[in-house]
């Protein structure tokens, strides 16, 4: 079983390295519950 | 046709006391927290006009230094200075704070800037004394007022221009309720629009261009002009190319956050393969509003805040002249609505998608330019060192590709690229920084190809989740194709040929008929 599983997650992605969407599917698909995904900008 | 790059301008302004008066992050510090010990120890993190301009990143933005040579002084760079340090460089200049606020208010077309009449006296002739300064921007320098109307203005909402605790200026209101023409909007817009024309002086003179040959301007920096009914109007193109002098020209705003310089420079080039334009120039301006950005974390991690800088830049892209290097418009890079966030599927987009299209790999490409935010800004803040990500991740895809050992993905880091030297004003550090060096080292026959890699966070507007992300390959110009001409005699012996074997197939065809 992964360790998501059944897990609340705030995914925080970055423009250049990975983004937030990116970060919830990864999530999603290892059975995590993505409440919170957004992407910031450092520059 | 081609279109080639025939120069390029590259400016900063060193505007300390905007980034403690306008920059964002200092502004709602002020609403949010206006006692914090992050107000009251970032005076002493600002930087002097020497030490901005002896700092190694801001001597490669403007020329004076290789970029590549960056690598020979080990990071952090802001407690380094480098001795050969000029005000002037190749590509252009570093304006001081005082000098600037006499370009915004030659920038202003509305008596909308005043400054003091002391300290017009006082900067006048250090500000008239810069070498790419034209009589029509001098013209347009006031004597300046009193000290008692500029606080006047104040109190009638107009913001303040500062030298230290010394108000020099003020920028007025241009509406008593419209949000879109407030003090704070005008001198967001002026400072860009000042910035531009500061670039577009200095490719004039850097690349020999003639002011009345220009037919187009492109302005693709990140601010909106208008007034309340429409906010984003624009044209600041036009508003710089008419005190940059370009009677002939006129132009149009592109937009796209970081982005918006490689999405310009395709349209430019675009527009003079076309034959539309002969003479088309891709310019912005610089952003008060991210002076100080990361200043916080600079702040606590004891280091100067080395976001005092405004970034300005220009490129001209003219008809192929047989010298000087291309825009290779048939194979452009472009992150799709469809592509995906991933940063395969981000890279894919942008580097391996154009050059297998091209019949070319990964490791054909000499020097990539990706974003090329300057690290000893970006590190201390947390979020890394953004060109070598950017290099690291396009290694990456090459190794899985096959042509690349994985082993070898630090030396691509090392030698297809070079280290950030580019202020954090958003679309400055967009690839578009190394076009100068670029053109300069395909000129010079040291590179074979480059690519120029921007990325926008279109996010951040809040009409879609979507980044965006844009490339295109510079290539040596390997002079200009021969048509190939046909003679009269070649013509007739064609057309003779052509009827000949036509009546032989009638013939054919009548005689399998029989």
């Amino acid at each position: 079983m992964s360790i998501l599983e059944g897990k609340k997650v705030i995914a925080i992605g970055d423009r250049d390295g990975i983004p937030g969407p990116a970060i919830s599917e990864c999530a999603k698909s290892a059975g995590a519950d993505v409440v919170f995904s957004s992407t910031e900008c450092f520059v | 046709m081609k279109s080639v790059v025939k120069g390029t301008s590259y400016v900063l302004v060193h505007a300390p006391d905007m980034l403690l008066r306008n920059g964002t992050t200092q502004t709602t510090e002020r609403i949010v927290n206006p006692d914090s010990d992050y107000l009251k120890k970032l005076p002493e993190h600002i930087r002097s006009y020497d030490d901005a301009l002896s700092y190694l990143p801001n001597q490669a933005y403007i020329g004076n230094l290789d970029p590549v040579a960056l690598r020979e002084h080990e990071q952090p760079w802001f407690d380094k200075k480098y001795d050969k340090a000029d005000r002037f460089g190749s590509f252009g200049e570093i304006m001081p704070q005082e000098e600037f606020y006499f370009m915004i208010q030659a920038a202003d077309e509305f008596e909308l800037v005043r400054l003091e009449k002391g300290f017009v006296e006082e900067y006048k002739e250090k500000f008239f004394a810069n070498p790419v300064l034209t009589d029509l921007i001098k013209d347009r320098i006031h004597d300046g007022i009193e000290k008692e109307a500029l606080e006047k203005l104040l109190e009638d909402d107009a913001e303040g221009l500062y030298i230290g605790d010394r108000l020099v200026g003020a920028v007025k209101k241009a509406h008593d309720v419209d949000v879109a023409l407030t003090s704070h909007v005008l001198l967001e817009n002026l400072a860009s629009k000042a910035s531009n024309i500061l670039s577009l002086l200095h490719l004039i003179k850097s690349a020999g261009l003639d002011p009345d040959e220009v037919d187009y301007v492109i302005d693709c920096s990140e601010e909106a002009c208008g007034d309340m009914n429409q906010r984003g109007g624009g044209n600041f193109a036009k508003a710089a190319a008419e005190l940059a002098g370009f009677t002939n020209a006129t132009g149009s705003d592109t937009r796209g956050f970081c982005a918006a310089p490689v999405h310009a420079i395709s349209i430019a080039a675009s527009l003079v393969a076309a034959g539309a334009y002969k003479n088309v120039i891709v310019a912005a301006g610089g952003s008060t509003a991210k002076l100080g950005m990361n200043g916080k974390d600079h702040v606590k991690k004891d280091m100067p805040v080395v976001e005092d800088v405004m970034g300005g830049f220009a490129v001209w892209i003219g008809a192929d002249d047989g010298k000087n290097p291309y825009i290779d418009l048939e194979h452009l890079g472009r992150h799709t609505v469809g592509t995906g966030s991933s940063p395969q599927a981000v890279i894919t987009s942008l580097v391996s998608d154009p050059l297998e299209r091209a019949g070319l790999k990964i490791t054909d490409i000499d020097i990539y330019s990706p974003e090329m935010q300057n690290p000893d800004c970006t590190k201390p803040a947390g979020a890394g060192d953004v060109p070598v990500s950017n290099l690291k991740m396009i290694a990456a895809l090459a190794v899985k590709q096959g042509d690349l050992e994985r082993a070898g993905i630090n030396e691509f880091v090392e030698n297809r690229g070079v280290p950030g030297f580019a202020p954090t004003q958003g679309h400055i550090p967009s690839g578009i920084p190394m076009i100068g060096h670029s053109r300069q080292a395909l000129l010079d026959g040291d590179v074979k190809r480059v690519m120029i890699v921007g990325k926008g966070s279109l996010f951040l507007g809040r009409l879609t989740n979507l980044f965006d992300g844009v490339s295109f390959m510079l290539l040596p110009n390997e002079g200009i194709e021969e048509k190939s001409a046909v003679s009269g005699d070649e013509l007739r012996k064609i057309v003779a040929e052509s009827l000949r074997g036509f009546a032989q197939s009638l013939l054919s065809e009548e005689e399998d008929e029989q």
